[in-house]
């Protein structure tokens, strides 16, 4: 393997035939360097498809009211069911076990004015739990706080197209908009991987917005986030309990779908993972395509090597090459030409990925990437199967007779 | 140097059977220069392969400078050829890729022999065909005459025992067929065992001793004067 005569006989051997060398590092090279990039493609995919539906936290319940359809206990159906200040205490007190965050969201579109700057945003009343529930990230000053909630202060926390659309340039923080009539000091801004909509949001406590609204206790919805570590049995015990709670609670008829729901992001996760499975599955069987699109095509043009040389080998070996000889020659050459091009189609492939990685977010396709492991697992694999792909004519030329291989045509 | 012992060769061609060689009986000593003779179909190449060892004989003894040349696999056979016989090609079988020192070199580099050395050896056998000018040039830049050189300094550059030609002349015109019979006079005379396969008389009168071929079988077998090739240039 490593007899220096060998290799200088073998690069003597490339560098005088360099289209044959040309075609069948070429080969190699774009098999692996279509791999990379159709590989790294749908990996891109993949991550806007998980982004899509992972803007929320993915230990997420939401609650939201809703009506009866059952009558039950003395209450007529069609009885509208809320949830109150009281609702979030209980579920405090009664799932302590499961919970991590818990805040009710109060949704109200308002009209805000900032001097002479106006638009219609939606408002949303919540409680510093929110943050960790959106995956809220702030980019300057602070988020909802506790003592907002206590002293119900007229603070907000607006989103980065809001701060865009009504301050332009100006700075934002310590600046008073009008919410209706009321004024609130901007505390906030914020940015959301959601996307822009997420980001015309503006955030203000939920018992600002109960103190204006006739001091009532009502809240819209309540969201709360559970315990990573319980994963999907756990998700799926609190949904029930909660279920179970709640029905009693508010007296609803333990047959009635309606009366409130709950949406567990853990089964939507569960179908964003089957589907992200699937994309898997097609990005490996395309990949798969390439690289066996790569072999034949690398079998095919050692074929075609070998049968060009089949004179050439004869000559050698009637000047006293063995078999093995002949054959260690041919193969040493083929993985020589394959490992050197399929580095290159590795490196063209990853520094082409990172090159157009961010030019395709419109097309739905963030971020792509390959393994290094993945990649040099199909370069490993091109190569052994090259070197296959080579051993069989290499080993038929060696044992065809010299003197047949002599012949002339 | 090489003794034939009732050589029998056939080839299976589809059901039936064609017997080539029905038992040879030849012996050649160190030093002689023999002209194998005879028509196509004759047995003469077939008997050259035999002795090349590219093929076996089904039947008979060959004994090659005292060995017996038997149960030959590829890889012995591969390791005999090359440290036996120098081969010369009507065609030449010159490595197109390769310039005329590389090609001379190329027997060494399976005898092991390192790369310095055999570029040495090399240059000085094309010195003594005459072709050290053009060492550098790829076969399809020589004419056929100096291809044919190559290709003799080639079959020496790994000092064989026995140089075997099969129609060294074939393929050149009347003065370069001189050319290189000179040459191939010249190196028997310096005490080379050479056997030369050919269908030309005026060859084969080149040559000290006539073995003719028919249907297998050795017709004739004598010692002719030789004509020297310098003689018609």
């Amino acid at each position: 393997m490593f007899n220096r005569d060998r290799w200088t006989e073998i690069f003597e051997t490339i560098g005088k035939n360099k289209l044959r060398t040309f075609l069948s590092g070429f080969t190699v090279s774009l098999g692996i360097f279509i791999f990379i990039i159709l590989f790294g493609l749908g990996n891109g995919l993949k991550n806007t498809f998980q982004e899509f539906f992972l803007d929320d936290a993915s230990n997420a319940i939401f609650l939201y009211p809703g009506k009866t359809s059952k009558p039950y206990k003395g209450f007529k159906a069609n009885r509208r069911i809320e949830f109150r200040n009281d609702d979030l205490r209980d579920i405090t007190e009664n799932f302590s076990f499961y919970l991590e965050y818990i805040t009710p969201r109060i949704t109200r579109n308002a009209r805000i004015r900032y001097k002479n700057n106006s638009n219609n945003y939606s408002t949303r009343a919540v409680a510093p739990g929110h943050q960790f529930v959106e995956k809220t990230i702030l980019m300057e000053g602070r988020y909802i706080n506790q003592s907002d909630i206590s002293s119900k202060t007229k603070v907000a926390v607006i989103g980065r197209m809001v701060a865009k659309d009504l301050f332009k340039s100006e700075q934002a923080i310590g600046k008073y908009i009008n919410l209706g009539s009321t004024a609130y000091k901007v505390v906030g801004i914020f940015q959301d991987e959601g996307g822009d909509n997420e980001e015309r949001n503006i955030y203000i406590p939920y018992t600002t917005r109960q103190l204006i609204e006739k001091s009532n206790d009502k809240v819209d919805q309540i969201i709360l986030t559970y315990r990573k570590e319980l994963g999907y049995l756990g998700a799926m015990g609190l949904e029930n309990g909660l279920k179970k709670y709640f029905k009693e609670k508010k007296s609803v008829s333990p047959e009635d779908p309606n009366g409130f729901y709950i949406r567990n992001i853990a089964d939507d996760l569960r179908e964003t993972q089957q589907f992200a499975i699937v994309l898997q599955l097609i990005v490996s069987f395309v990949g798969m395509g390439t690289l066996i699109a790569g072999i034949i095509g690398i079998s095919n043009i050692m074929v075609f090597v070998v049968k060009e040389r089949t004179k050439e080998l004869g000559i050698r070996k009637a000047l006293g090459a063995t078999p093995n000889s002949v054959i260690k020659m041919v193969l040493q050459e083929s993985v020589f030409i394959t490992i050197i091009s399929g580095y290159l189609g590795l490196f063209f492939g990853v520094v082409v990925l990172e090159n157009i990685g961010i030019k395709l977010d419109k097309y739905f396709i963030k971020n792509p990437y390959i393994e290094i492991s993945t990649a040099l697992m199909a370069t490993i694999a091109l190569i052994i199967f090259g070197a296959i792909a080579g051993y069989i004519p290499a080993k038929r030329a060696s044992s065809i007779k010299p003197i047949i291989a002599l012949r002339d045509e | 140097m090489i003794k034939l012992k009732n050589l029998h060769k056939s080839y299976r061609m589809g059901s039936s059977s064609l017997h080539v060689l029905k038992g040879i009986n030849l012996s050649i000593e160190d030093g002689e220069l023999v002209a194998i003779m005879g028509s196509s179909g004759s047995g003469k190449s077939t008997l050259l392969n035999i002795l090349g060892m590219l093929d076996t004989a089904d039947k008979g003894d060959y004994i090659l400078d005292g060995f017996k040349i038997e149960n030959l696999n590829e890889t012995k056979a591969a390791k005999y050829r090359n440290r036996f016989l120098g081969f010369i090609f009507q065609s030449f079988n010159l490595i197109n890729y390769k310039n005329a020192l590389e090609n001379v070199s190329l027997p060494l580099y399976y005898q092991g022999i390192s790369r310095k050395e055999r570029q040495q050896i090399a240059a000085d056998y094309l010195e003594r065909v005459g072709l050290k000018e053009w060492a550098t040039h790829l076969p399809s830049e020589l004419s056929g005459g100096q291809k044919q050189r190559v290709a003799i300094a080639r079959a020496m550059a790994s000092q064989p025992k026995v140089l075997l030609a099969d129609e060294p002349t074939g393929a050149l015109d009347t003065k370069t067929s001189c050319d290189v019979m000179d040459l191939i006079q010249k190196i028997n005379e310096e005490g080379k065992t050479i056997l030369v396969v050919t269908h030309e008389l005026e060859i084969a009168k080149m040559c000290k001793r006539i073995v003719k071929l028919k249907d297998g079988v050795i017709v004739e077998d004598s010692k002719v004067n030789q004509v020297k090739a310098s003689s018609y240039v």
